[in-house]
């Protein structure tokens, strides 16, 4: 019996009146990659937001390792040192080299030694095949460079899961495929993942669970196969229908 | 009196005007980035009390606050007309210094902010290690201009009787009844100190510049 | 603590004497920094090269020194060679002269934003230079200034308080004789200062309603401090 990492239990957000999720409920267990999917603006941003306590949920629990972290008093410095988060517009330190992103956490977080960091920071910078761009600005990088760099930042601090928001929608078609790659090798290497995306591609084929979310309800969730050949919900269905004809037309031309 | 007296006796004037300079432009600048770090990050009440200083304080005459400053401080402890005059600047110009470093700090993204919280660095160290090092870049033409500025308002401290440039040049033409060419070496000297200091620091923000591809 | 509220009782009138001045200096530097800077501007954007250098000189050296020193220049200096003014002339003419250094830059940037597009435009349908100037760019560029150039008014208004040092009758000129009468230095430059303020928020006042007055949908650029 495989262990959760992540539970999650009657999370709510509101923005005002606004509800953006109500009572969501969701496990995420130990070298899991789950994706989730749904139309824009239902609220997965915001759940991973939420996760790593970025946004403080209205109502519901959140455990990390059998651990509350929605708790009163929890450090929060503490919870998100052990939940990587990789943002769509990759938000990388805009005044540090590739290597000083990657450092910067390590260096004032973990207090590690500068050589310590470095070595550590030049590791990851390897594992996203970008040590050769180690004293490189992220304005002197390609939009795919610098997402493996924020995706070397976040796996730096040995995170226990890493969240992944729309890490390619910002990105140009010809630059998508290096970053999936990257994530693939994770997940391949045991990595546990959360992942919101569009890239059907992907998810189909390195998720061990799909997700779909709309309108701030889980719709329907279950594997690859399940989702795609035998969707239970009509919803289901369409919107799988609608993604893959738009985004597999995108990736065939970037063919 | 040769012209060489002359000249040397108003530029002799500069060790003052350069040395208000040197303590009201960073005693500004100290106090602007602690009332601008209050205003950014110290919450709604801070803000609202920030706001008025700096609408207050931008809204009066510079010569005004400072004859207001200098005699209240004057009238409390014994100090120099150089540095009382030199403090008063200080404190006038820290109103125009917040905003500059204000408007720096809100010209580097909130997210930011979220990605350095995200590897779990605590709320002041994202905003040492990653949002000021941003803004000192972005307040570098702006502050110039204020340098500038500063320069320029040392010689309201001729008021208060600090024998700097402006000074020097009005006691010598009075002697010597020479005040155009008095003053228009004032000028001059002026001109070479704020155009010399722009300079410098045009070539701070070109050193400071991070590197992108264009 | 607040007896100083009190000396509006007895310098009201002084006060409001001294603050019609300096609006007044204010108004008149204003206006002769406009019509020069209006052509300093043109000159550095669409002057022969001789003449762009002349202007940018000009803007140079009016920036870079302390307008007290200007004032001195024009007051005490020139009537050395036989130009002699009088207080108040001299006092319009260093505001204006060096209103216009600052008010030019404004200018500039707005001719520059308008670009060389609208030029092209007007040279297109049979306009000469000048017309193109007159009829295209400068109704454009005048409204599009407006948010920075709403700087100088208030900031030329401060700057006026310093003409007391020849002897102009302004607004802290009456302060100066009040804090003498008195004794009360602070009491008394704490009640001008005030006065300072009022005119300060209503001409800030006025300019943000002009600007909304003539504003033209969708035509913005950023505006610095």
């Amino acid at each position: 019996m495989p262990e959760p990492i992540l539970t999650i239990k009657n999370l709510t957000k509101k923005y005002g009146e606004n509800v953006i999720f109500q009572n969501l409920d969701l496990t995420v267990n130990e070298g899991d990659t789950i994706v989730i999917i749904g139309p824009s603006g239902t609220g997965k941003s915001t759940l991973l937001r939420c996760i790593n306590l970025l946004t403080r949920p209205d109502d519901g629990q959140i455990w990390l390792d059998n651990k509350e972290i929605t708790a009163r008093g929890t450090d929060e410095d503490k919870v998100r040192q052990h939940i990587g988060m990789v943002f769509q517009n990759f938000l990388l330190f805009n005044h540090l080299t590739a290597l000083g992103n990657v450092k910067l956490g390590l260096d004032k977080v973990k207090k590690m030694s500068d050589k310590e960091a470095t070595e550590k920071a030049m590791h990851e910078l390897a594992r996203v095949g970008l040590a050769d761009r180690a004293d490189h600005y992220p304005g002197q990088l390609s939009g795919g460079q610098q997402q493996r760099v924020g995706i070397a930042r976040a796996l730096a601090m040995d995170p226990r899961i890493m969240l992944f928001d729309e890490p390619t929608s910002a990105l140009d078609p010809e630059l998508i495929g290096e970053v999936l790659e990257v994530m693939r090798q994770l997940a391949l290497e045991g990595m546990t993942m959360l992942v919101v995306t569009h890239e059907m591609g992907f998810a189909r084929e390195v998720a061990d669970r799909i997700v779909f979310m709309e309108k701030g309800y889980i719709v329907e969730q279950g594997s690859p196969n399940e989702m795609f050949n035998h969707p239970k919900f009509p919803r289901t269905r369409e919107f799988l229908w609608k993604i893959t004809e738009l985004y597999g037309k995108k990736e065939k031309e970037a063919d | 009196m040769d012209f060489g007296q002359f000249i040397s006796y108003i530029a002799s004037g500069t060790v003052y005007t350069v040395g208000v300079t040197l303590v009201a432009l960073p005693s500004g600048l100290l106090i602007g980035t602690i009332l601008a770090l209050l205003y950014v990050y110290g919450g709604k009440a801070a803000a609202r009390v920030m706001n008025l200083y700096s609408t207050v304080f931008r809204g009066i005459p510079p010569l005004v606050l400072l004859f207001i400053l200098y005699f209240a401080v004057t009238k409390g402890i014994n100090l120099s007309a150089f540095w009382a005059g030199s403090l008063s600047l200080g404190i006038v110009s820290s109103a125009y210094q917040m905003e500059i470093v204000r408007g720096a700090l809100l010209s580097v993204s909130g997210d930011q902010l979220m990605a350095a919280r995200a590897i779990g660095l605590s709320r002041l160290q994202a905003i040492r290690y990653v949002v000021l090092p941003q803004a000192v870049r972005l307040a570098i033409p702006p502050w110039s201009n204020e340098a500038a500025i500063v320069i320029k308002d040392s010689s309201l401290v001729y008021a208060l009787g600090v024998p700097e440039i402006l000074r020097r040049a009005q006691l010598i033409g009075a002697s010597s009844q020479r005040y155009l060419l008095a003053y228009l070496s004032a000028a001059v000297i002026y001109f070479l100190l704020v155009f010399g200091t722009t300079r410098l620091l045009a070539m701070l923000e070109k050193k400071l510049t991070i590197p992108s591809n264009p | 603590m607040l007896t100083w509220l009190g000396y509006f009782e007895r310098f009201g009138k002084n006060f409001l004497h001294g603050a019609g001045v300096t609006l007044e200096l204010t108004a008149i530097g204003l206006a002769i920094g406009f019509v020069l800077g209006l052509l300093l501007a043109l000159a550095r954007c669409f002057g022969p090269k001789w003449l762009q250098q002349v202007a940018g000189a000009y803007i140079a050296v009016f920036r870079g020194t302390p307008l007290l020193v200007q004032l001195f220049i024009i007051y005490y200096g020139l009537p050395e060679i036989g130009i002699a003014f009088s207080q108040n002339m001299a006092a319009y003419l260093a505001l204006g002269l060096n209103s216009a250094a600052y008010q030019a830059e404004y200018l500039r940037g707005s001719i520059n934003a308008i670009g060389a597009a609208q030029m092209q435009a007007g040279r297109s349908i049979g306009l000469s230079k000048w017309q193109t100037i007159r009829y295209v760019i400068l109704p454009q560029a005048l409204r599009l200034a407006l948010p920075s150039w709403s700087n100088e008014p208030i900031s030329l208004l401060k700057t006026t308080a310093v003409v007391f040092l020849i002897a102009v009758q302004d607004l802290m000129a009456e302060g100066k004789r009040a804090a003498t009468a008195t004794f009360d230095f602070v009491g008394v430059y704490l009640a001008v200062a005030l006065v300072y303020l009022v005119m300060v928020f209503a001409l800030d006042a006025l300019l943000k309603f002009l600007e909304r007055k003539t504003k033209i949908p969708g035509m913005d650029i950023e505006t610095s401090r």
